[in-house]
């Protein structure tokens, strides 16, 4: 991947796979500790904890159409190469937490990149579902949840509307640009 | 999160076309790979070109849609586009310019682009 946001729309559309009613992605930004952590958590379905040892092996993959499984493989090489850490929670029932800690100033640190064009893509995949995204810098944040923007638009315009879609792009990418 | 004030005229503005969008259901499908393969190669620009394009034809006719690894990872990013009635073309390694470029010419105009589909880069 060449931006963080990638990893986040391609670990995402896991919790989007298995029908997730809820996913909640947090962006938490130290600037004095030069760390960033990214967690995306939903309340899907969860993984036995068979399932969680064999998920950041590459050539484990619940799918059928090819053999290799290499979003989470992805997500956590790309924490550790920053010398970050990597931790899967996840329980049956009650869902997964995939949570990585980047250090920002490290040469192998990618960044972040278009994160609204994530959630545009996001939502547009799964316009039903609850999300939530939350950026804090340094204690100040920007959020989103499509809960507001449900509450506008009612019950007749879906969230996969391509008008709503750019407006979530653009107002979040004034908002983060603000931040 | 910011002011919600556009969202209100979005919404005023789309509810009287809700219903006529319903009615448009032999429309023209537009389906992008979205698993890990067609991120990483940057479908997300071009899932979001066709949706910037089908947003201002604004009628409903065209349905940009996502789907998951359909296994040919190596031609990523990979576009279907079907056109009520006929056979389904597939585009291969596509970027936003070519997007723009396939709606113009395919979607709206009903001629496929050869050179960027499988079929061409196979050859």
């Amino acid at each position: 991947m060449e931006e963080l946001s990638q990893n986040i729309l391609d670990i995402a559309m896991n919790s989007v796979a298995v029908k997730s009613g809820n996913i909640d992605i947090f962006l938490t930004e130290d600037t004095a500790l030069s760390t960033l952590e990214i967690s995306i958590r939903d309340n899907g379905p969860g993984m036995s904890e068979e399932t969680v040892a064999k998920v950041t092996d590459p050539f484990y993959t619940s799918r059928k159409t090819r053999k290799v499984g290499l979003g989470i493989p992805f997500f956590k090489m790309q924490a550790e190469m920053t010398g970050g850490s990597f931790r899967l929670d996840s329980e049956l029932g009650r869902g997964t937490a995939v949570t990585a800690v980047f250090r920002t100033d490290h040469l192998d640190f990618i960044p972040v990149g278009n994160l609204p064009e994530t959630m545009m893509t996001l939502v547009g995949a799964a316009p039903d579902t609850e999300i939530t995204m939350t950026y804090s810098r340094d204690g100040k944040e920007v959020t989103f949840d499509t809960k507001e923007i449900r509450a506008v638009l009612g019950e007749d315009i879906p969230l996969d509307t391509p008008q709503v879609l750019i407006w979530i792009r653009d107002s979040l990418t004034e908002e983060l640009s603000a931040l | 999160m910011k002011t919600l004030a556009e969202l209100n005229a979005i919404r005023d503005q789309m509810k009287n076309r809700v219903a006529a969008r319903r009615e448009v259901e032999d429309g023209i499908r537009v389906v992008v790979g979205m698993a890990t393969c067609g991120i990483a190669a940057g479908a997300r620009p071009v899932l979001n070109a066709f949706a910037e394009e089908a947003a201002k034809i604004d009628d409903g006719s065209v349905i940009v849609t996502q789907t998951g690894c359909i296994g040919i990872c190596q031609y990523e990013p990979v576009v279907e586009i079907t056109l009520p009635g006929q056979e389904k073309v597939t585009y291969v390694k596509m970027t936003a310019e070519k997007a723009k470029e396939v709606f113009e010419k395919h979607v709206k105009g009903g001629t496929p682009i050869a050179e960027y589909t499988i079929g061409a880069e196979k050859k």
